[in-house]
């Protein structure tokens, strides 16, 4: 076992070049970016770009006063909500499709279509059933309800899309809790099967704690993916929906850096959103102890 | 009591159906509407009765118009394709690459680059994206589509799944070759990669969903439309012909077909992918 360690370093040279430039600068760059007043569009006389300028915390001051920032917090922290009922409905609907039966295939692939759909795809078709005359209040009308102004209102927009994340996400956990099931023992279940407890009870207090680990991983797949969310919302409600209603903080960073060109204070909102994500990830691992990423490594 | 028992299962079997039927419906039923309402060959489509949810006059014409009044279609293809096709062969050769030492091979800084990579799994990477486009303007590649590409041509998640296939391939092998004289590149080229072949395969097929639908970095990296990737176009088409439906239906129906098929060919792999990707 006499290999060299320069091997090992040549194996991962390629990536890890890439990684440094594209990831691992980018993070500590942008924390540096976020104490600095630095716009694209401000070149000097010879056509050059004004270099960043450190202006400490000024970028966090203007932040505690910006109305929209308060807004795209309160959006993407309200976005979580939607954690815990995609959790629900995928575990419920794993259970339906885990026992084999007739059919079962053709159901576990129509869950699973939304999920390799592209995101501008699924913000189009959703925009077009959303829509006032679409089908969505097409259906509520037969039953007498509606028309419900999904996107155009804003007390909807914001819950409108969280429902198409929900629906889109649905697919992908089912399959991961599939996965969850097969390592739970039958005995349990038969064992409490055998003691007169019905399959709700056995849903509820043996197939939930027993997923735990399961759960954990994906809550916090979950609530990353909900912090992160950003192409529904551009194809869906342009410009961050009826008076920023569905603005959330990618979509604010976005805004910042790529059109109006503010990349030091778009780097101090992405520091906060990473901030978010520490602090939503380390509530996660504390609160599951062991399994998600820990089981990583 | 055995009386419940043999009413159980068969309220369960109804119960299961009519949760799995709705949901299917819910799951499916916005495509279906899509692609009813691209076949719609008169001016309105209004919905007034359920049989308002067919086309009232059935015609392909849209999916023709959609490429005379969007002339850069095919080349939104071709770029996905593009982008797609290097995308993959680059995740593929540098994940493998580099999961082989994390898995084989013990050396100092080990630990430290594991804790990286895992760390930058729990960061909101979108917001690289700043740095990023500042990074790739000097590089003097913005508007390009290699600038599209680089970002992404290392993903954490194809080293970690590239890793774990590394280290089940069981020692006496490599010991074995080792002992006939073979070299590191041989052993990692004739006998690791071979060994790990169907990681691989799930690694280039999430790589091509990846690349396929990625959405935000090309959109901001990209100016020249004749240069977007087919999930740009849709969403710059989406704007252009709001007033128009029928078009916009038929370009997202075609841009889901392919990734729809490969889907349907491959399911088994989606799935292996899926669990192999997340749960160890």
């Amino acid at each position: 076992m006499n290999r060299s360690p320069l091997t090992a370093w040549l194996f991962l040279g390629p990536a890890l070049l890439i990684l440094g430039v594209f990831t691992f600068y980018p993070i500590f760059c942008g924390i540096g970016l976020a104490f600095t007043e630095f716009s694209l569009l401000r070149h000097t006389a010879d056509g050059h770009l004004v270099a960043p300028k450190l202006v400490w915390f000024d970028n966090f001051r203007r932040l505690l006063v910006d109305p929209y920032f308060w807004k795209a917090l309160g959006n993407s922290l309200t976005y979580l909500v939607v954690v815990p009922f995609i959790q629900l409905a995928a575990i419920f609907l794993a259970v339906l499709v885990d026992q084999p039966f007739r059919g079962r295939n053709f159901f576990r692939t129509a869950f699973y279509i939304p999920v390799i759909t592209s995101v501008v795809v699924i913000g189009i078709t959703w925009r077009w059933v959303f829509r006032s005359d679409g089908l969505a209040n097409f259906l509520l009308g037969l039953v007498g309800l509606g028309p419900i102004p999904f996107l155009t209102d804003p007390r909807f927009a914001l819950f409108s899309i969280m429902f198409v994340t929900l629906w889109q996400g649905l697919g992908y956990y089912m399959i991961l809790y599939l996965a969850g099931l097969q390592t739970i023992n039958p005995e349990l279940e038969e064992a409490a099967r055998l003691d007169g407890a019905g399959p709700w009870e056995i849903f509820w207090h043996i197939t939930i704690p027993m997923l735990k680990p399961t759960v954990a991983l994906c809550s916090i797949i979950s609530c990353i993916s909900a912090l992160k969310v950003f192409g529904e919302i551009f194809v869906m409600t342009p410009q961050g929906g009826p008076s920023q209603s569905t603005l959330t903080m990618v979509y604010y960073i976005y805004l910042k850096a790529f059109e109006d060109f503010d990349m030091g204070y778009s780097a101090a909102i992405a520091l906060v959103l990473a901030g978010v994500v520490g602090i939503i990830s380390w509530i996660n691992v504390r609160y599951f102890k062991d399994g998600g990423l820990n089981s990583y490594g | 009591m055995d009386d419940s028992h043999s009413k159980g299962p068969d309220f369960y079997a109804a119960f299961r159906w009519v949760v799995l039927v709705g949901t299917a419906f819910l799951c499916l039923g916005p495509f279906l509407f899509m692609l009813s309402t691209s076949f719609e060959g008169g001016d309105v489509f209004k919905l007034e009765t359920p049989l308002d949810l067919l086309p009232n006059q059935f015609s392909v014409s849209a999916y023709f118009e959609v490429f005379e009044k969007l002339p850069e279609l095919p080349s939104f293809f071709l770029n996905t394709a593009f982008l797609c096709v290097f995308g993959v062969l680059l995740e593929v050769a540098f994940a493998t690459l580099a999961a082989y030492p994390l898995a084989r091979m013990e050396f100092r800084g080990k630990g430290l680059i594991m804790g990286g990579l895992l760390a930058t799994m729990m960061l909101p990477t979108q917001a690289n994206i700043i740095v990023n486009f500042v990074t790739i303007r000097q590089l003097g590649l913005y508007d390009t589509l290699t600038a599209v590409l680089l970002p992404s041509a290392v993903s954490v998640f194809g080293i970690f799944l590239m890793r774990q296939a590394f280290l089940v391939v069981p020692k006496d092998l490599e010991d074995a070759a080792r002992m006939d004289g073979a070299g590191e590149w041989f052993i990692f080229r004739q006998i690791m990669v071979p060994l790990t072949k169907p990681s691989l395969g799930t690694l280039a097929l999430f790589s091509f969903v990846a690349h396929w639908n990625s959405f935000m970095w090309p959109l901001v990296i990209l100016q020249d439309r004749a240069k977007y990737p087919l999930s740009v176009g849709l969403a710059y088409m989406a704007n252009a012909f709001d007033s128009n439906f029928k078009l916009v239906a038929a370009g997202s129906v075609l841009a889901m077909i392919p990734i729809l098929a490969l889907f349907l060919v491959l399911q088994k792999q989606f799935i292996r992918g899926i669990t192999a990707g997340a749960v160890k």
